[in-house]
């Protein structure tokens, strides 16, 4: 059975005479029990899909539900059976941890100390810090208040908005093993991240862009559908690597990938006159070899045909 | 609307709240200082009217004016002008508020009943002052004429036409002081300003920090929300009342003629209207910033049309119309009923009337905005 369904849904922002399509025609299916990555770059739609979704917002055109529930009729009975991480930190910083959390609970009609249970494996994390200001926690203990918060009346359906925005590396991967054990107790999750290498860790990613959806499915299948082949490039001057290339019309596309560069060909004389082209611009120690791609390979690929 | 998420939001605020040492700093320090100077700097009394009189005369009976005159403790007779032009400069230069003009031959006139005409220019820039101090200087003068009368006149035996005469007392304020005049009316201020700025700002930090989104995506209803807010306010207005009434008794010695019961009725259903206000203005305000403009905007026009400072009766009638939608300006004329008349709650019932209506508009009005605004 499908958890979130979303239909032709379109949002148009107006300020004055200017129009921003935040989103044109997003259709969705996501069965319940999996965990959906919502991928895109800054502006893409990402976070105006959610706010549809989690009944904040009114689309312009099209429908939504989420659990059976239409996200504009059936808003209040929606608001019971979802929880909402939002992009940015929502509670209150002047509360302590406990504080927040035992407010939470009773506005949702739950005992606080007795679903302790329920956020236990985060709240252990929240434990030493009980006492303490939510605005005085560190970036990633924000982020597991917020999602303890919004756990604390057992949802069915939970919806975070770039929860490892701005947060360290050990912590995002805390994070996210947090959350594949709520998928293994049978939540539906949707995350949203600019971060694509997050999106491996999704059962399917949906790649949105300029308020399309370009692509959704798992993330070994949108490997798979990478058509070209994939070039990984070093040489003794990386720095340079960008402005040499540029001369070079069989270079379809150069993106930066840590210390390589990655790079398609639109030819298959393509590396050969590359490599030629940087020997003459001075380059040494040249290696350009045939690689797999990645998820982020391939979700550049298809937002620059897009 | 569930009682247990209402007191979960109470408990929210009062919990934020007490939190802020600068919350509970401005609760009690604001309402201390205001009562404590502001009755001192709305005080009317004229103290010291400054005459200059340019006595064209010099004869025994103008001495004996300007001795008269300034015997009067309100009278400060300081310059000695030589011509009555001389006066006008030093008006001019703001160090006279009255020039008076004895003419020559001022004793000949009189005793020879020609009626000689006296002359004051009054420096009305001020006006209060103006006003006043030639209601005093008339006084003197009126005094003197009948001395003269008396004096100079053969009258005859019996008076030819009854007079009458008019002797005054003033009840309820019998020796018209300003404390007991100005200090409930600054009370009635204080509470509104400290319901109005916390209930709004607090209102639209929410939105601002983002926390509302929180909220909004709970099963928290609107009615529930804005109760939640309203509450903790209305608490905190009726304690910024005790301690406003304990500072009128013990600093100023106001005891309420009537029940003090009477005057936490009528709080309680106007800071209903207030805050019911408050919420509704900052339901359209999207930052602070914002709703402290629109709230200092409205708060000016209530408190100058209140009657605080001037008496409504003096007001143009359109302005006069006003007062009957302006919440300040009933609470202000039944604090004073209350306090210094002894008014109890059938005579303020029109008041109550009013405000029970303005609350019955404003609550409903800004739950119903706040639906259509987040």
């Amino acid at each position: 059975m499908d958890s979130i369904i979303a239909r032709t849904l379109s949002k148009t922002y107006r300020s004055g005479k200017s129009e921003t399509h935040a989103l044109r025609g997003i259709d969705l299916d996501i069965p319940a029990g999996e965990l959906f990555g919502l991928v895109g770059p800054d502006g893409a739609g990402k976070t105006t899909l959610i706010r549809i979704l989690v009944s904040l917002i009114l689309p312009d055109q099209g429908t939504a539900s989420v659990g059976g529930m239409d996200v504009v009729r059936d808003y209040g009975l929606l608001r019971r059976r979802i929880g909402y991480v939002p992009g940015r930190f929502s509670l209150y910083q002047d509360l302590t941890v406990q504080e927040n959390l035992h407010f939470f609970a009773s506005v949702f009609g739950v005992n606080a100390d007795e679903q302790y249970g329920s956020v236990r494996e985060i709240y252990k994390y929240l434990e030493p810090f009980r006492n303490r200001k939510a605005g005085q926690l560190s970036g990633g203990m924000k982020q597991k208040l917020a999602l303890s918060c919004a756990l604390i009346h057992h949802p069915s359906v939970l919806f975070l908005d770039e929860p490892t925005t701005g947060v360290d590396a050990v912590s995002r991967k805390e994070f996210w093993i947090l959350l594949s054990q709520l998928r293994s107790q049978g939540m539906t999750i949707f995350v949203s991240t600019p971060y694509m290498d997050e999106a491996a860790r999704c059962d399917r990613v949906g790649l949105i862009q300029e308020g399309k959806m370009l692509r959704i499915d798992t993330p070994s299948a949108i490997v798979r559908e990478f058509p070209l082949t994939l070039y990984a490039l070093s040489t003794d001057r990386m720095s340079r690597v960008k402005a040499d290339l540029s001369g070079c019309a069989e270079v379809r596309s150069a993106f930066a990938f840590g210390t390589n560069y990655h790079l398609t060909f639109y030819t298959e004389e393509g590396p050969r006159t590359c490599v030629h082209l940087l020997q003459q611009k001075g380059h040494s120690s040249i290696r350009l070899e045939v690689i797999q791609p990645g998820i982020e390979d391939c979700f550049m690929y298809f937002m620059k045909e897009a | 609307m569930k009682v247990r998420v209402i007191m979960a939001m109470i408990r929210k605020e009062f919990a934020q709240f007490f939190r802020d040492p600068a919350n509970i700093r401005m609760l009690i320090v604001m309402p201390v200082v205001q009562l404590l100077l502001l009755p001192l700097a709305a005080d009317y009394e004229v103290k010291s009217v400054r005459v200059c009189i340019v006595d064209s005369d010099h004869s025994p009976l103008s001495h004996e004016l300007t001795a008269k005159i300034a015997a009067n403790p309100h009278m400060h007779v300081g310059c000695k002008a030589e011509s009555f032009e001389q006066a006008l400069e030093g008006m001019e230069r703001d160090e006279i508020d009255i020039a008076l003009l004895i003419p020559a031959h001022f004793e000949r006139d009189l005793v020879r009943n020609q009626n000689p005409v006296l002359s004051a220019s009054v420096h009305a820039v001020n006006g209060q002052r103006a006003s006043v101090g030639s209601q005093y200087l008339l006084q003197i003068l009126a005094d003197f004429n009948n001395k003269v009368r008396m004096n100079w006149l053969q009258l005859p035996k019996f008076n030819p036409v009854p007079l009458v005469d008019i002797t005054h007392t003033y009840l309820y304020n019998p020796r018209m002081d300003y404390p007991s005049y100005m200090v409930p009316g600054i009370l009635v201020i204080l509470l509104t300003m400290v319901g109005f700025s916390l209930a709004s700002m607090n209102l639209v930090r929410e939105k601002e920090i983002g926390t509302i989104e929180q909220i909004n995506v709970s099963p928290v209803r609107k009615s529930e929300f804005i109760l939640g807010k309203l509450i903790p306010f209305w608490i905190l207005g009726l304690v910024v009342l005790t301690l406003g009434l304990g500072i009128a008794a013990v600093f100023y010695g106001i005891y309420p003629r009537g029940s003090v019961g009477t005057i936490y009725a009528f709080a309680s259903l106007y800071l209903l209207a207030i805050l019911g206000l408050a919420l509704l203005l900052s339901a359209f305000a999207q930052t602070q910033q914002q709703v402290m403009l629109v709230s200092y905007f409205v708060m000016m026009i209530f408190i100058l049309l209140s009657g605080l400072y001037t008496s409504v009766e003096s007001m143009p009638p359109w302005a006069q119309m006003t007062t009957h939608l302006n919440p300040v300006a009933h609470f202000i004329v039944v604090i004073r009923m209350v306090v210094l008349k002894g008014s109890t709650l059938s005579d303020i019932l029109p008041h109550v009337g009013a405000m029970a209506a303005m609350a019955g508009i404003l609550l409903p009005l800004a739950i119903w905005s706040y639906r259509k605004h987040f």
